[in-house]
């Protein structure tokens, strides 16, 4: 296992490779500069400023300075807050977007798993329609419109919860947000499930376990459940993906100071520096959410073990 | 699930409502999406003052910018899902046929590239490269590709093992040809599902840089860019937010409903549902 891991650690380093590349290349190639004020600069302040910042160098030079930055996890200053490094915003913004990210995860395996296990087991009932109606009204309605609404009943009309501002992460203030981004994931695992359950109940393993006279909650829980949860492990790899792009919106909406936020400001106003440590953030996360899923997949089924 | 589902109709009847209306919506609409008229500003939704769905803070018809929305946010999904149909095509078919080396790379490409995270890259296209539709779609379409690739190689792997390619082979024809003339029209099918699978995805993309700021800049409009102008006047014009989110909503509806029942009705095997 050690070595499954190691060797998918390993791929993962081209991989961070070319989004780093890419990042660098996108910024570098677009016309302006982040200097480019509307107030004209002294030429040697602006030298002055480019000489800090090393703008001066040569564009493979400032690559590589920087690669060498990011191998030791040093993403540079940025160019917009003057006293704070990358390090210093992705520090304050990072804890507000796990905790959003994790918490609504855990609240769409909280719902959408047993809706999509009644689906299934329900099949063809108005139990299994309701689920699978609210599974694509869920995966059709994305979060910046599920939010605002949410806020403009809970808010604004019922005047239950707050309707925006971190509030230093008091619960009242986190179940809005958290709420809005969980509902497309509520909706993609209870359809996957559903699918997966489906499948599985149909082997002949489970109508052997029936036939000898296993409980039909013994069936369930110890020989279906566990192979259904396959895709669903694997699709949670790629949902990552999901929550952390979500979450930019959701940052809009409600107003909260978590690096989605840094990355938007960032990249209106040129801030180099933000933008490439956020996307190589982001790739990252991506990067170790996929191996654990894949992990996580080998654990529950031998035939995927290396 | 064994026999072949119907179409969903009503989903199919919305659509194409929504569609034809959106196409034709600078012929008939009495009022324009972007003159503001000030004795008009704010008007309750009546019949009696033809502004069905009312105006808004600018006195502009709702109904007829909703309208005009839809057909930014469409000419956008169409545009972008064609781009990425074309790059997905090519690079799934080049792969399948090619097979060898040339895929293991082709595929590897795409493997790396799953893991980049796109709406960033997105985001930062669209900002330092100007504010423009064309770019939109070049940029959305540039990134959902991936998806097309994985299912084209898939199917023109299979296509390859069957008579008529090796007949064709025998004959005489250049790979290039085969590809043209035998394989790709027999995609057609698979890649029209996923066409449809991939619009309402990039409906979605779209509406989420608008919603940013970052789609079609004003007066211009689309279904992100309403919303997200609705979102900042909730207190006061709760209309202006739900309107355009109903209407979004049910279009990415709709074109989920028709694309899922074209995937089951062509690709049996993919299971139905997820």
């Amino acid at each position: 296992m050690l070595g499954f891991i190691g060797k998918r650690l390993l791929v993962a380093i081209p991989t961070l490779l070319v989004i780093i590349t890419l990042a660098f290349a996108l910024l570098h190639a677009a016309p302006g500069g982040p200097f480019d004020s509307d107030k004209v600069l002294v030429p040697e302040i602006r030298a002055a400023i480019e000489a800090r910042y090393h703008l001066d160098e040569s564009v493979p030079m400032q690559y590589l300075r920087y690669l060498g930055g990011v191998v030791r996890g040093d993403f540079g200053p940025s160019f917009q807050y003057q006293d704070s490094s990358v390090n210093d915003l992705i520090a304050q913004g990072l804890p507000i977007d796990l905790t959003i990210g994790l918490l609504a995860m855990g609240l769409a395996l909280l719902i959408g798993v047993p809706l999509g296990v009644l689906a299934a087991l329900r099949r063809n009932t108005v139990w299994d329609r309701a689920a699978s109606a609210i599974a694509l009204l869920g995966i059709s309605v994305p979060t910046y419109v599920t939010a605002p609404l949410l806020v403009l009943l809970f808010a604004v009309s019922l005047r239950w919860l707050p309707a925006g501002d971190w509030g230093e992460g008091a619960l009242r203030n986190l179940v809005l947000p958290v709420v809005a981004l969980s509902l497309p994931y509520v909706a993609y695992i209870a359809r996957l499930l559903r699918a997966s359950l489906l499948d599985v109940l149909h082997t002949p393993w489970v109508r052997t376990a029936r036939a000898k006279g296993m409980p039909w909650r013994t069936v369930l829980l110890r020989h279906a459940l566990r192979p259904a949860l396959l895709p669903l492990v694997a699709f949670l790899g790629p949902a990552t993906v999901g929550v952390i792009t979500g979450s930019i919106a959701i940052e809009t909406v409600f107003g909260l100071p978590g690096i989605g936020r840094f990355f938007v400001d960032g990249a209106f106003n040129r801030d180099y520096t933000v933008v490439m440590g956020v996307t190589i953030l982001y790739g990252v996360l991506i990067v170790l959410a996929n191996l654990l899923a894949d992990v996580v997949q080998a654990l529950l089924d031998p035939r995927m073990r290396p | 699930m064994n026999s072949t589902p119907p179409l969903p109709r009503w989903s199919l009847l919305l659509l194409l409502t929504i569609v034809v209306l959106a196409v034709v919506v600078p012929w008939i609409s009495p009022w324009t999406y972007y003159t503001p008229s000030w004795d008009e500003l704010d008007l309750e939704p009546t019949f009696a003052n033809g502004h069905w769905l009312g105006t808004d803070d600018l006195g502009r018809d709702l109904l007829v910018r909703l309208m005009w929305g839809c057909r930014i946010s469409l000419l956008v999904a169409v545009a972008a899902s064609l781009t990425s149909l074309f790059i997905g095509v090519l690079w799934g078919a080049t792969a399948g046929y090619a097979g060898g080396r040339v895929d293991a790379w082709l595929m590897r490409t795409v493997d790396v590239l799953y893991a980049v995270p796109f709406i960033p890259f997105v985001i930062v296209l669209t900002v330092l490269f100007g504010r423009n539709i064309v770019l939109l779609f070049v940029a959305i379409g540039a990134v959902s590709w991936l998806d097309t690739a994985r299912i084209v190689r898939g199917q023109t792997l299979a296509l390859r093992q069957r008579e008529f390619i090796t007949a064709a082979r025998v004959g005489g024809m250049s790979p290039a040809q085969i590809v043209r003339r035998h394989v790709l029209p027999n995609l057609a099918g698979i890649v029209a599902v996923y066409l449809t699978l991939t619009i309402p995805t990039v409906i979605l993309v779209e509406a989420f840089l608008g919603y940013l700021g970052l789609g079609a800049q004003a007066p211009l409009t689309s279904l992100g860019v309403m919303i997200a102008d609705g979102a900042a006047q909730l207190r006061s014009r709760p209309r202006l937010l739900i309107c355009p989110a109903l209407l979004l909503a049910l279009l990415v509806l709709c074109c989920n409903r028709l694309g899922d029942a074209l995937r089951d009705h062509f690709d049996p095997a993919s299971g139905g549902g997820a």
